[in-house]
């Protein structure tokens, strides 16, 4: 019962604050609206029992993505001319709302296979054995540290001052 | 009724519809790189579902949803540092003017 209510009003602040994203003409409030669905985000991942994923998604978004969104609103200084929308509106409206009816339908006549085992609870060390253990994502992991190393190299020579 | 896998899967293609509708429809390339990222924390939601209800016991879908965090990060970094770059050389970050590829 508390999860579900818990549900509801994270379902209804993160769609709220998702739909202030795109709405909000002052980027600036849109960026502290997208922290807010990020946080939203990472109380959804508790309610479905992912505690590690949870953790990490308020380090890494709410800590480190929405500072590295904000830096850049304040570096182009576009701010005072807003975020308008293009000649696209109308038809990018009814492209999501297409969307969403076909994904919609889809998902409710789609017969589920549901299980009933109750999920693993804390998750941190069964993750840690499904990465790095015998038959895991070792090689994965590994080329998710090549490709971060890499994205920092290439964010640094992309705005290093020539 | 209690809360069970289409609930979550529906909250996940809204959020991801509103993402899309921000991604096409927005000029400033922040604000469509935000959107972006909207979209992928509405992928994890429904990969975290998925995990949680169909194959409770392997964890598969939370190790997806781990690595796409990992290259959600790796891709607002870089997209960041473009748009910076773009705007030093162009003055704007206007979607609709960086119009130089266009013919």
């Amino acid at each position: 019962m508390g999860l579900d209510i818990a549900f509801w009003i994270l379902a209804i602040v993160g769609i709220t604050a998702a739909l202030m994203v795109v709405l909000l003409r002052n980027v600036f409030r849109a960026a502290l609206s997208l922290i807010l669905c990020f946080l939203t985000v990472a109380g959804i991942y508790f309610t479905l029992s992912a505690d590690f994923l949870g953790a990490v998604q308020v380090l890494v978004y709410v800590g480190g993505i929405s500072v590295l969104i904000i830096l850049a609103i304040m570096l182009t200084r576009e701010v005072q001319r807003g975020s308008p929308a293009n000649k696209l509106r109308i038809p990018a409206f009814f492209m999501a709302i297409l969307f969403l009816g076909v994904v919609a339908f889809t998902l409710i006549n789609t017969p589920w296979q549901v299980a009933t085992v109750p999920p693993l609870e804390p998750t941190t060390a069964a993750l840690a054995s499904k990465l790095f253990g015998e038959g895991g994502f070792i090689l994965a992991v590994e080329i998710a540290a090549c490709l971060l190393l890499a994205a920092i190299l290439g964010a640094i020579v992309l705005v290093r001052e020539k | 009724m209690s809360i069970g896998l289409e609930h979550y899967l529906i909250l996940s293609a809204i959020l991801f519809s509103i993402g899309l509708y921000g991604a096409l429809a927005k000029r400033n390339a922040i604000v469509i790189l935000m959107s972006i990222e909207i979209m992928l924390n509405a992928v994890n939601i429904a990969m975290v579902a998925f995990s949680r209800y169909i194959a409770p016991a392997l964890l598969t879908g939370q190790v997806f949803a781990i690595f796409i965090i990992v290259v959600a990060a790796a891709e607002a970094a870089v997209g960041l540092a473009i748009i910076i770059a773009i705007y030093r050389s162009r003055e704007t970050i206007e979607a609709t003017e960086i119009d130089l590829m266009k013919w």
